[in-house]
């Protein structure tokens, strides 16, 4: 028996902390605890780190710091974006455009405004994955308050034609938001403001801690905030800042920027050769939105005729960390909406099990992931009833 | 290209971590015994001359399973299953198989999902339902058999 060695393919669900994130958050753990409100130079201290880290995020996405409003992550992002549009913008409008794709903090949302009186469209998806920016345009109806489109789907890594889409939107003056949560570090993205009204990120799926993302809204967009009882965030987001993650993400941030070209190639050539050497090791497989263009890191495999659970019980064992579809779904029994949007039976779906790579991924985690997984396969098949 | 698949294999013999015990949550993942069952099935196959058949489905999760039976003098000498399932369904289903074996019908017809996570030593609380397709694949081909006899001229 020796010590098991992680092999962690699931950076899509979250990533390990990077060096220069700890570091920036180590302070405001041990000592400086001030609330960044506070009149005294021990509040003013958290104040200067938390509009330090804004005006980093800032100078990334080409925007004003003003325009960075920090949330406790994705989540709370989107439904900002959301839920505080479609308030802002109800008089003017009802009908909401968004895609079958997206994560479920969006898709419920929307499913709730929909309860709430709005009108939602569910853009469809083709059979690789991607929205086409004319069933966008064609949705757009005189009523149309916002548009959210995802930038890059978490479960099948496909990028979406977010410039086009945004571009119709903003011709037709209408609010448009993208969740950029799994884009951020993985493909360029300029300046955003040039397509789109709000941005979502997180600092988790880039190598910062848990606890801090941002929503980017640019000047002069509608938005009513969700919760009272503050000023802070440009009154957007009350609540007392978690001022140790924002630095983290500030940090993290930082590096996924001036990584992301190096990174970008090692990691695609990586899942290249992932895939390669399933596609020859096993048969009946299929790789989804493999024709579409993709995020460099995801890749998201069919297995025929077994179910993805164990598959990755399999790679557990192993000490391999993967996951079946989004790690937001676990517990629930139906199989991934992102998949069967793609037009995928749920027979199909239920053997989906995705893999997503990181900067501490190598080629020979690589080789080993992909004989495991030939093996299992093969277990997997001998007791499949189908 | 890629490694040995010996290489891999050895893999199954690292320590495992053990799961952060919490004692509120309950029972959070597998415990060993329906790791090892998963890993190791037993009764895994079919019987081309069964005595008994089923195909059972869980609508809730659209997983599947068949199961075969062999009936001698009222007793169960033989039982294969095969499965699209989750791990939960793989453990149950070698362990309901095994319970069955070489039991008399009668007394075969009483086992119920809860025997077979008695068996087990239990399973996560979301994992329940999954008990329940090894035992009424089993109901359902005792049933099959039952039929088969009745109808015979
Ligand atoms: S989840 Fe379907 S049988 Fe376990």
């Amino acid at each position: 028996m020796n010590k098991r060695t992680t092999i962690y393919l699931d950076h899509n669900a979250t990533t390990p902390l990077c060096p220069e994130a700890r570091e920036a958050m180590l302070p405001f753990i041990d000592g400086l605890y001030g609330n960044p409100s506070s009149y005294h130079h021990v509040g003013r201290q958290a104040r200067s780190a938390v509009e330090a880290a804004r005006r980093t995020i800032a100078e990334i996405f080409g925007c004003s710091p003003a325009e960075a409003v920090f949330t406790a992550g994705g989540t709370e992002a989107n439904n900002l974006a959301l839920r505080g549009a479609a308030a802002a913008l109800k008089d003017r409008g009802r009908h909401i455009i968004t895609s079958a794709i997206e994560h479920h903090s969006v898709l419920k949302t929307a499913e709730a405004l929909g309860r709430d009186g709005f009108d939602i469209t569910f853009l469809p998806v083709d059979a690789q994955g991607v929205v086409a920016p004319q069933a966008a345009a064609d949705a757009i109806r005189p009523d149309t308050i916002l548009i959210s489109v995802m930038h890059a789907n978490n479960e099948t890594g496909a990028v979406q034609p977010v410039e086009v889409i945004g571009g119709a939107a903003r011709q037709r003056g209408i609010a448009f938001h993208t969740d950029a949560v799994q884009a951020f570090g993985k493909i360029p993205q300029g300046a955003v403001f040039e397509y789109a009204d709000m941005v979502t990120v997180t600092a988790h799926k880039a190598y910062g801690p848990r606890g801090a993302g941002a929503l980017l809204v640019r000047r002069g967009t509608p938005l009513v905030p969700l919760m009272t009882g503050g000023h802070h965030e440009q009154g957007l987001r009350p609540g007392t800042e978690n001022v140790a993650a924002i630095g983290g993400f500030a940090a993290a941030a930082e590096q996924a920027v001036a990584k992301l070209a190096s990174e970008s190639a090692r990691i695609a050539a990586l899942r290249d050769r992932f895939e390669a050497l399933l596609l020859q090791a096993i048969s009946n497989i299929a790789i989804n939105s493999r024709g579409a263009p993709r995020v460099p890191n995801t890749s998201n495999v069919c297995f025929a005729g077994i179910e993805s659970e164990s598959v990755l019980l399999h790679l557990d064992l192993l000490g391999i960390c993967a996951s079946a579809g989004s790690a937001c779904t676990t517990g629930e029994p139906e199989p991934s909406h992102v998949l069967r949007a793609l037009g995928l039976s749920s027979v199909q779906a239920q053997g989906a099990v995705r893999f997503s790579l990181g900067r501490a991924t190598t080629v020979e985690q690589i080789d080993t992931v992909a004989a495991a997984l030939a093996g299992i396969v093969k277990k997997l098949r001998e007791v499949s009833s189908l | 290209m890629a490694r040995e698949d010996e290489d891999w294999r050895r893999l199954y013999e690292q320590d495992r971590e053990p799961d952060i015990e919490d004692s509120q949550a309950g029972v959070i993942f597998y415990n060993d015994t329906v790791i090892e069952h998963f890993t190791n099935p037993c009764n895994v196959g079919e019987i081309d001359d069964a005595d008994g058949f089923a195909l059972i489905g869980d609508p809730s999760c659209g997983d599947q399973m068949k199961l075969w039976i062999k009936v001698e003098a009222g007793h169960i000498i033989d039982i294969k299953f095969k499965s699209f399932g989750c791990p939960g369904a793989i453990a149950t289903s070698s362990m309901a198989t095994t319970l069955a074996m070489g039991m008399h019908l009668d007394d075969a017809r009483q086992l119920t999902d809860d025997d077979v996570v008695r068996a087990l030593g239990g399973i996560p609380a979301n994992k329940q339902h999954c008990s329940l397709m090894g035992i009424s694949a089993l109901q359902a081909a005792i049933r099959d058999y039952e039929q088969r006899i009745v109808q015979r001229p």
